[in-house]
């Protein structure tokens, strides 16, 4: 007969797996407990399901003139009015979101991305490098965000790819020291040094013990991100400094709005509202997701 | 004290030649005759002629950049390319109503927030605790630039209580106050909620300490507990986010100033980027992140000197 405890295994294993499903579904649970994360979860799907099926929810092409029924106020026809061309400033919304949904998707994942790298980078390599790194991310972090788009748009010209450079600069240094300080607290620890003295390479150990336990944290950081860089656009484009006309995004339909708001005042209302609820939605849900996976990190801030 | 001070002080120093440097380079990079190129279409031959003389454009780039940072660094900012003055004579006249703006945004701002907070942690989970909270995510949520527009909207065009557009009479004290209301409203509000979440956060972890609840046991008063002790320790991780957060502060200065036609440090630098002004827009901009930088080095210099934990750690 066999010596091997059998049946210890066989327990253990479900009972392991139970309770990582356990703890999932307590998360879950505790996700939907927390009404402003609920909230938040509906306003980031909004934003998503607007933004992406625009062409099919707009009553009216977002560029299509009807100067007799220019600076129409709120009616059935044209729920949100329209503004000095006749244009159907709903229709232009709805369109308005897929230009703040482009930037914040290409901004943010960019961002992330080198963030990520850089803070590996940093954490992993030698200290010269590691100062010199902090002493750019500080660099870059000194320019007030508008100063630095003023700056550019000073040589470039606006445009959209230099709203989306702009916040992929300006993003790049919170993802990167989040991930350097990960990165040096890991290098140390037992588990680490154990998969290294076994000859596992950098790339290995970056790739299955720093990134997941890094990524977490990251992605809420993304969130919390979001709503920063759409009010980057709207406001550059609102400025314009960023998406120019007739292009129509949040920005530039509260610049036109702001031209007549005297005459017709509730085009810049409408134009903020999309923006207030889209930057409402990712912070409730960036907190709601921070304190119930990450409770340490809300302390700092 | 001294060690933490030189090495805080050389970092800024550091990062500022880094923004020069950038500043320079962005000038480099675009192609043209650097002359014409800063100084804008605009410019006469004579004064790229004056301009080419002044740069020492035909000395290599390098010596270029450290003849430009050496004037920089004695004040000597150039020289604007239309009206032919000094940029930092310009920008003396201008950074008067930014300063004016900002620290009646976050006076206001820290009036309200602070005690707002202080109540939300003394009372958890009240009421209060719970409005507090609210308010703060709400007034943190809307873009600075849309509650100006906003503002402008009820206060100045449909109840006609302010004045929506530049700094007022100059001289006319009770004019130029009436001025600064919205914006100073406009920049302030989001700080309401950032100010009131962070004392709230830390006050509720110092209410917990030992000493509180010693000087409990000695029965001082909740108000002398709360303003005398707990706020002291409280207020340190709120000044290091009113020096990291200054960056904003400015951003939000500069479009509330476009928008209200505020002629301050950051309506210069805008109209100057629309009408080409190269120089003054390196000027402005060199200007404003000193300005930053300044204020996050004194907010570090203030809480090293509070607390000597972080003085060591460094």
């Amino acid at each position: 007969m066999s010596v091997i405890p059998s049946d210890p295994v066989i327990v253990t294993v479900p009972d392991i797996r139970e309770s990582a499903a356990r703890e999932r579904r307590e998360k879950l649970s505790a996700f939907l407990r927390n009404w402003q994360g609920v909230l938040g979860l509906v306003l980031v799907m909004m934003f998503f399901i607007s933004a992406i099926f625009a062409p099919w929810l707009a009553p009216y092409e977002p560029n299509t003139m009807d100067i007799p029924s220019r600076l129409s106020p709120p009616v059935l026809d044209h729920i949100a009015g329209t503004d000095q061309l006749g244009r159907d400033t709903f229709s232009r919304l709805l369109y308005g979101g897929r230009v703040a949904l482009k930037i914040a998707a290409i901004g943010v994942s960019v961002s992330l991305a080198i963030g990520l790298l850089l803070g590996m980078i940093a954490g992993l390599g030698p200290r010269w490098l590691d100062n010199l790194l902090l002493l750019l991310f500080d660099a870059v972090r000194a320019f007030p965000t508008i100063i630095l788009a003023l700056a550019t748009v000073a040589l470039t010209g606006p445009s959209m790819e230099m709203v989306l450079a702009i916040v992929i600069i300006t993003s790049i240094p919170q993802y990167a020291r989040v991930t350097r300080t990960a990165t040096m607290s890991l290098r140390n620890t037992e588990f680490i040094q154990a998969e290294r003295s076994l000859g596992a390479s950098t790339i290995r150990i970056l790739w299955h013990h720093i990134l997941p336990n890094v990524i977490g944290p990251l992605l809420i950081l993304a969130a919390m991100d979001v709503p920063v860089v759409v009010s980057v656009e709207a406001g550059l484009s609102f400025l314009g400094l960023g998406v120019l006309p007739p292009t129509a995004s949040w920005g530039t339909i509260l610049n036109e709005g702001y031209l007549v708001i005297r005459n017709a005042p509730w085009m810049v209302v409408a134009a903020g509202i999309p923006l207030i609820l889209t930057t409402l939605g990712f912070t409730f849900l960036g907190e709601a997701l921070r304190d119930i996976f990450d409770p340490r990190m809300g302390k700092g801030r | 004290m001294i060690a933490y001070l030189t090495k805080r002080l050389g970092l800024s120093v550091a990062v500022v030649f880094l923004v020069v440097l950038i500043l320079f380079s962005l000038l480099q990079l675009i192609p043209g005759d650097p002359a014409t190129v800063a100084l804008g279409p605009r410019a006469t031959p004579e004064a790229i002629a004056r301009y080419a003389e002044k740069m020492h454009l035909d000395a290599p780039v390098w010596q270029q950049f450290l003849i430009y940072a050496g004037n920089a660094a004695t004040g000597d900012l150039g020289i604007d390319v239309f009206t032919e003055r000094s940029v930092t004579t310009i920008i003396l006249e201008r950074i008067g109503f930014t300063l004016a703006l900002i620290f009646v945004a976050m006076g206001w701002a820290m009036l309200l927030g602070i005690p707002l907070g202080c109540l939300a942690a003394v009372k958890p989970n009240t009421w209060v605790d719970r409005i507090t909270g609210i308010l703060s995510v709400g007034t943190i949520a809307v873009p600075s630039f849309l509650v100006s527009i906003w503002a402008i909207l009820i206060f100045a065009v449909n109840l006609r209580w302010l004045p929506a557009i530049g700094a007022g009479e100059p001289g006319d004290t009770a004019d130029q106050l009436t001025h600064l209301i919205l914006p100073a409203f406009a920049v302030g509000l989001s700080w309401v909620g950032y100010l009131a979440r962070m004392v709230r956060a830390s006050m509720l972890e110092v209410m917990g300490e030992t000493y509180i609840r010693s000087a409990r046991a000695f029965g001082l008063t909740q108000r002398r507990i709360v303003f005398g002790y707990a706020l002291r320790v409280a207020i340190l991780p709120t000044i290091t986010l009113i020096g990291m957060g200054f960056g904003g502060l400015i951003s939000a200065a500069v479009f509330a100033e476009i928008i209200f036609a505020r002629p301050g440090l950051g309506k210069l630098i805008f109209d100057s980027v629309m009408a080409r002004n190269f120089p003054v827009v390196q000027g402005g901009v060199l200007v404003a992140t000193t300005l930053y930088l300044g204020v996050v080095l004194f907010s570090d210099l203030l809480i090293a000197w509070i607390d000597p934990r972080v003085r060591d750690s460094l």
